[in-house]
């Protein structure tokens, strides 16, 4: 495996001016956190300069067309509404196989459904390396008995799906019942079998960063081969610091015990150009390694839209409007 | 003029006078050219007078897109209610009249009673369109005459984003006739002023930002209309251009870039000073320009 990127905000100090996670916050032990988890305490301030730095990357035109590719190949093309039907689904899947009519453009990584439409996607992206995850454990807001929570983790897993999206229990985290989150993501992963678990953290109801880096550390260390930022049902949504944040401790959690784990920045991110903001955002914390699919993840549906009109622009030279494009 | 509009004029001589910057108005909000390019506003007397903010291609994009954005809201409200904010414009014109009569004779040269003039016409004609809000559908569409069970109707409805490159040298009351008919029919408008008047096209931003008119149904950007015309006849999300005075190239180019989506192109021939603010340059046939027809079939005597 790749050794993580040097070039991360902790070691560019004349960069950032601080390094946000492990720099001189990380010698902050606050005692808060449950047996061997340590507390850092993330510098907000640095946090959010340095996630404004990703943004004021000069990308030009060629690197554009590599960056839209790259974006396209990382997308979980979404549908989590109550007014889901199969045919939403299929059509979905068939966008997921074949984005645009460029034959240049890759398909996506992932659809992501609820999990009664697992078996369905499945049928449709038969064939195909697409793979199907599924929000599990009552998405969005988790508040469902364990068995149950359990039950449809095992049951979604046996319809077929790759990937299993779980919520934690925010309620129980800000409670400070950190022990039993824990538990509850061992449980789930546990359910999951061959399947990957992505935990969804849900950062806009977790406050402060602080409790995005303590519940980040949580989940890696209960075995999340992902870490999530939102169900996208909560504003805010994903944010640059936030993700920011994640990768930190993606970063340190390899460095500690040499596991990687992937990051799935989901929810507001809908233009390409916030886009490869993130793209540059793993690149300069977590470097080329984790710049794959298998490794970073964006959970988006308006977002390929967007993607597909930049890249019409770039063909065309002409600004491209939203009405030549298929709305789903 | 002896005064300044930007203010040094009765001010004891060892004071810096705080001059204003005049800034593009796009999406509601007043901003600086994402190029940092800037305009210089010089009085007729070729003396600097102020900066300008010099729109750029991605101001013009970003424009659009605010246009785009603000269609919706901006057309779906009811006829009288539009015509309510283009009045309430006016009235916001009004309370500007002093700082307007002032900006003509510094940048244009006309003498006072010509001033108020122009500015008399300017608030009368936007009230004359705001009258046109309700009214135009009934004397354009209609009831068609068909020989089978049905109710025929066909109605007008706005065309969309709709850019308009008003008049080279033709002081306020160029911008307020260049922008006022596709207004006044329910488009979202982004008003093209020339490299020559910026100030008196971005004066006429404040006044709209003042008036009730929603954020993004009007944007005006000042620069230069040559730089800028290529680059909105090939934007796809723009579904019809007005070209006020442009000349025969300009509309050459127009007219081939505008192929690419089939936008409307409406040309309006040049004309003079005067022509521009005489009552044969409002009409509202000049707002059927910026419009698509709807005919709807419905079953009648069943």
């Amino acid at each position: 495996m790749n050794q993580p990127s040097k070039n991360s905000s902790s070691g560019q100090s004349s960069d950032s001016g601080a390094g946000s996670g492990n720099g001189a916050g990380a010698s902050h032990r606050t005692g808060r956190a449950p047996a061997g988890l340590p507390a850092i305490t993330v510098d907000a301030r640095a946090v959010e300069a340095r996630a404004a730095r990703f943004t004021r990357r000069s990308i030009k035109n060629e690197a554009k067309r590599a960056a839209l590719a790259a974006a396209m190949s990382m997308v979980d093309l979404t549908t989590l509404e109550g007014m889901d039907t199969p045919g939403k689904v299929e059509r979905l899947c068939r966008k997921a196989l074949q984005p645009g009519l460029d034959p240049r453009l890759p398909r996506v990584a992932a659809v992501c459904v609820y999990p009664t439409f697992v078996a369905h996607a499945r049928q449709v992206l038969e064939g195909s390396d697409v793979r199907v995850a599924a929000v599990a454990t009552a998405f969005p807001s988790g508040q469902s008995f364990l068995d149950v929570r359990l039950d449809e983790t095992r049951r979604t897993v046996d319809a077929g799906a790759h990937e299993i999206d779980m919520v934690i229990d925010r309620g129980a985290f800000l409670a400070g019942d950190h022990a039993r989150v824990f538990d509850e993501i061992a449980a789930t992963k546990e359910a999951c079998g061959a399947a990957h678990l992505k935990v969804i953290l849900e950062t806009g109801e977790l406050s402060t960063y602080d409790n995005v880096r303590t519940a980040s550390d949580l989940a890696m260390r209960a075995g999340a081969d992902f870490i999530k930022t939102s169900t996208g049902k909560i504003a805010p949504a994903s944010t640059m610091p936030v993700c920011l944040v994640m990768a930190e401790a993606i970063r340190d959690h390899y460095r500690a015990t040499g596991v990687q784990v992937g990051l799935k920045a989901a929810g507001g991110i809908r233009t390409s150009k916030q886009a490869w903001h993130y793209l540059v955002l793993i690149k300069e914390t977590l470097g080329d390694a984790w710049l794959t699919p298998d490794w970073f993840r964006i959970g988006a549906s308006s977002l390929v839209n967007d993607l597909l009109l930049q890249w019409e622009r770039l063909d065309t030279g002409r600004y491209q409007s939203a009405v030549y494009f298929s709305n789903d | 003029m002896s005064t300044n509009h930007n203010g040094s004029a009765g001010q004891s001589s060892d004071r810096e006078p705080v001059r204003k910057t005049y800034k593009l108005y796009v999406g509601g909000a007043f901003v600086r050219s994402e190029s940092g390019y800037a305009l210089r506003q010089n009085d007729v007397n070729g003396a600097f007078f102020a900066n300008c903010a010099k729109a750029s291609r991605k101001d013009l994009r970003d424009a659009i897109g605010a246009a785009r954005t603000a269609f919706g809201g901006w057309s779906t409200r009811s006829a009288f209610n539009r015509s309510q904010i283009l009045f309430r414009l006016a009235e916001m014109i009004e309370g500007r009249r002093a700082t307007f009569v002032e900006l003509l004779g510094s940048l244009c040269g006309r003498d006072r009673a010509a001033a108020e003039r122009e500015v008399s016409t300017v608030i009368d004609r936007v009230f004359w369109y705001a009258g046109w809000c309700d009214k135009f559908t009934q004397i354009l569409g209609g009831v068609n005459p068909i020989a089978s069970p049905y109710n025929n109707f066909t109605v007008a409805e706005p065309t969309g984003v709709v850019v308009l490159l008003a008049p080279r040298s033709a002081g306020l009351i160029g911008l307020v006739t260049a922008l006022l008919p596709a207004l006044a029919a329910g488009n979202a408008c982004v008003l093209v002023a020339d490299d020559d008047l910026p100030v008196i096209a971005l004066e006429l931003g404040e006044a709209l930002a003042t008036s009730d008119v929603p954020a993004g149904a009007v944007n005006v950007l000042s620069g230069t209309t040559s730089e800028l015309l290529p680059h909105a006849a090939d934007h796809m999300d723009v579904n019809a251009i007005g070209s006020f005075g442009r000349g025969a190239d300009d509309e050459r180019e127009l007219g081939q870039r505008a192929a690419s989506n089939i936008k409307r192109v409406a040309v309006f021939a040049a004309r003079s000073h005067d022509e521009w603010c005489d009552a044969s340059a409002q009409s509202p046939y000049f707002v059927e320009r910026f419009v698509e027809w709807k005919t709807s079939w419905h079953p009648v005597g069943v």
